[in-house]
């Protein structure tokens, strides 16, 4: 994988992951302009901003998905090229294979090199943890946005990430299907995964966030704890931006 | 599912050893499509294959690339019709012996309008420069078999040549005898046909017979084992056995006996050593 | 013209009368042909999918060879099998030339570029939807092709017929490699050939009515069972 991560293996675990002065340049435009801050075990990240702000494509540069202009992404234990991730992602629309929701499931287990017999067991209990245990036999693509999204997170809880990126995973979805959604990323919270999410949801947001960072035109304007940045934003960006008088 | 993953290796192994299956005993023969077109083989080769328990595998090309298949080693047999050349592929080391084995003869073809006015005649030579007087339409095989070499050297019998005499009447067509024909049905121009090939065809539309009979269109066929020196592969002794037979008075009389519509396609003639 | 009619009254009487004869020749087309996909699926499939989701320098010209190899005329792949399998050719001892399988190694080499080039199409329209998917949950390269052209099969089937379609429908290498011998290499496009020079132009073209009929019967099935899977699995 071309992730550009550098760095010494200490202990066994990914974080903390600390990013310094990353920029992301498509063309001419700085995309993600000089971006510093570190990911610690534990509080539920949420990354907001205004529409262009940047979020996703941090997001991607974290997962290892982008590879940063200049910068560098360090994580406190890389992992090792081409072996099973410890980091995972959910995206805004789910991708799933052309099979049942099972074998989605599996497909994922088995890319991460979890041994033949341990998998169907992993996958069903990962498929009864968000609920769809019922439609395991289903054709993946056949399920709806919602429940194709849990199946999204299922194939994820049974790869047991350290790290849980997620970009907008309701921002497709009906009130339902998204309380179902943040459901099992509190569960998945309690687990002991690391939560980093970008959402447009500011309810969402309050709802599911420990701490917030707001990042505006490809910079981090401010780092704040949640309960504090919804009452009392530190910059005038996030003032404007939760008064709403910033594009969405 | 419908396509299992682990069925598709399955269906691939079975698929690809169906066509691979042994074969036996067999010789191949390198022959002329007109012999193959008229149902010769077809009646002569199961005779033979009953009494000596081989299989005869026939390659229909034109003469000239049935020697050449031969040349390559890829035939056991050449069984064809151009002395000149068989008599050269011979002298090349190429192959052991020619064997005459038979004969039949060469017919020209035209449309019943005739336009050179050479029907019922008997001299060939007239006729061809007749053709080319008027410059009536003339299909050529133009593939070096047999019957292209025949028709050549009537033109050079006939004085003319063909290289200062071609024009837009002349069309070489570079096809096989049956294909050549319906392109001389559609044009109703003349053709040169073996009469076997002439009398298996169905496609004659206005085309009939207009000049037979002269000796100049003998067309006579022979046998040729080829060389085993030269090509390690050839089957000598299976091939030379289809020799012996088609040489011998038991397969002799079976070539004499074939016929379509009544009327016998070939003489038998392995006995004149001239021929 | 009634010889249409004739063809066609020919072909309903080969299909009814069921002669061994023609019954031998369809089944040897069919196994020629069908071993023929085989064969080239298992170096095309592979080889579209891997070029779809590689970057490497030279890709693109790679990619128009590939597309422009669809374009193979039959009888220069023909010849240069039958130079490949002579006697005197590199591969003569083999002793293939005029057997089933130098017309199943002709047709291959012809429909694999079909089968390499239209699957790299169809994985590489797929690849843009899946590829931050996959990577994300860390599969390799060669995996991400294999797993997509699993999850393209329903399109790769169209593709498979395309190649098996032109398989069936050639005439000119077959012809060279076989020999159309009786009994042993004879497929339906050659005997087509073979009435043709007969000037039996009914027999010919109700022989290709029945080679239509077969491709079209094998189309049928293929779309159906294409069409209900694809309603099933989305």
């Amino acid at each position: 994988m071309d992730d550009g991560r550098i760095g010494f293996r200490i202990g066994s675990s990914l974080l903390p992951l600390r990013l310094e002065n990353v920029v992301f340049a498509a063309g001419e435009r700085r995309i993600i302009d000089g971006v510093s801050f570190d990911v610690h075990a534990g509080l539920r990240c949420m990354i907001v901003g205004p529409n262009g702000a940047g979020k996703s494509v941090l997001l991607r540069l974290c997962h290892g998905l982008l590879r940063p202009t200049a910068g560098t992404i360090r994580w406190n234990a890389p992992e090792s090229p081409g072996g099973p991730r410890h980091q995972a992602m959910v995206f805004q629309r789910p991708v799933m294979l052309r099979r049942s929701a099972l074998a989605n499931v599996i497909y994922a287990l088995k890319v991460a090199k979890v041994l033949p017999e341990q998998r169907k067991q992993r996958a069903l209990e990962a498929l009864h943890k968000v609920g769809l245990q019922a439609l395991a036999a289903s054709p993946a693509r056949v399920l709806s946005g919602g429940e194709q999204q849990r199946l999204a997170l299922a194939r994820i809880w049974a790869l047991k990430p350290e790290v849980l990126f997620l970009d907008e995973p309701t921002a497709n979805l009906d009130p339902g299907a998204t309380h179902e959604i943040e459901k099992v990323i509190d569960a998945m919270h309690a687990g002991g995964t690391k939560i980093v999410m970008v959402t447009h949801n500011l309810g969402q947001a309050r709802r599911l966030g420990d701490e917030i960072l707001f990042l505006h035109r490809g910079r981090l304007i401010e780092r704040t704890p949640a309960a504090r940045f919804f009452r009392h934003p530190q910059s005038a960006e996030a003032a404007r931006f939760l008064e709403g008088e910033l594009p969405w | 599912m419908v396509i299992s993953r682990r069925s598709i290796g399955g269906w691939v192994l079975a698929l690809v050893t169906l066509p691979l299956c042994a074969q036996g005993r067999f010789i191949t023969v390198a022959s002329t499509t007109s012999t193959e077109q008229w149902g010769l083989f077809a009646y002569l080769l199961p005779i033979y294959e009953q009494e000596a328990r081989v299989k005869v595998r026939v390659v229909a090309l034109g003469t000239g690339q049935a020697l050449d298949v031969a040349r390559r080693g890829d035939a056991d047999v050449v069984f064809v019709h151009a002395r000149s050349a068989e008599e050269k592929f011979v002298a090349e080391g190429q192959g052991v012996k020619r064997y005459p084995v038979m004969y039949n003869d060469f017919v020209l073809i035209g449309p019943k309008s005739d336009p050179a006015t050479i029907a019922g005649s008997k001299d060939i030579v007239a006729a061809m420069k007749k053709i080319e007087a008027t410059h009536s339409p003339f299909v050529s095989r133009g593939d070096r078999s047999g019957t292209h070499m025949a028709e050549l050297e009537l033109w050079r019998a006939s004085g003319i040549d063909l290289d200062k005499a071609r024009g837009a009447w002349y069309r070489d067509t570079g096809q096989g005898m049956g294909p050549a024909l319906n392109t001389a049905a559609s044009m109703n121009a003349y053709i040169l046909t073996d009469r076997g090939t002439w009398l298996a065809f169905k496609n004659r539309v206005d085309l009939k017979i207009l000049v037979e009979g002269d000796k100049r269109l003998f067309n006579q066929y022979g046998v040729i084992l080829v060389n085993p020196e030269k090509h390690p592969s050839v089957k000598k002794e299976l091939g030379q056995q289809f020799i012996d037979w088609l040489v011998s008075p038991a397969g002799q009389k079976a070539i004499a006996s074939y016929k379509v519509d009544a009327e016998q396609l070939f003489y038998p003639n392995a006995s004149d050593s001239n021929a | 013209m009634n010889s249409v009619g004739a063809a066609a009254a020919q072909a309903l009487q080969l299909i009814v009368g069921a002669d061994p004869k023609l019954v031998a020749i369809v089944l040897l087309s069919l196994k020629v042909s069908l071993s023929a996909v085989v064969i080239a699926c298992m170096v095309g499939l592979p080889l579209g999918a891997t070029i779809a989701v590689g970057r490497f320098s030279g890709r693109n010209p790679v990619i128009v060879l590939l597309n422009a190899l669809m374009g193979l005329p039959p009888v220069v792949v023909g010849l240069a099998v039958y130079l490949l399998l002579s006697r005197a050719g590199p591969l003569g001892g083999m002793g293939l030339l005029f057997t089933p399988t130098a017309m199943v190694i002709a047709q291959a080499i012809l429909i694999t570029p079909i089968i390499a080039a239209l699957s790299r199409q169809v994985v590489e329209d797929a690849w843009v939807e899946y590829r931050e998917q996959l990577r994300s949950l860390g599969e390799t390269k060669f995996g991400a092709a294999m797993t997509l052209l699993w999850d393209v099969r329903y399109s790769l089937v169209t593709i498979v017929l395309a190649g098996f379609g032109r398989a069936a429908a050639e005439v000119g290498a077959v012809m060279i490699v076989g020999g159309n011998i009786d009994g042993v290499t004879r497929v339906m496009t050659t005997a087509i050939a073979l009435e043709t020079s007969k000037g039996d132009l009914p027999l010919a073209l109700g022989l290709g009515l029945v080679l239509l009929a077969i491709v079209l019967a094998l189309n049928a099935t293929a779309y159906v069972v294409k069409e209900t899977a694809q309603r099933r699995y989305g």
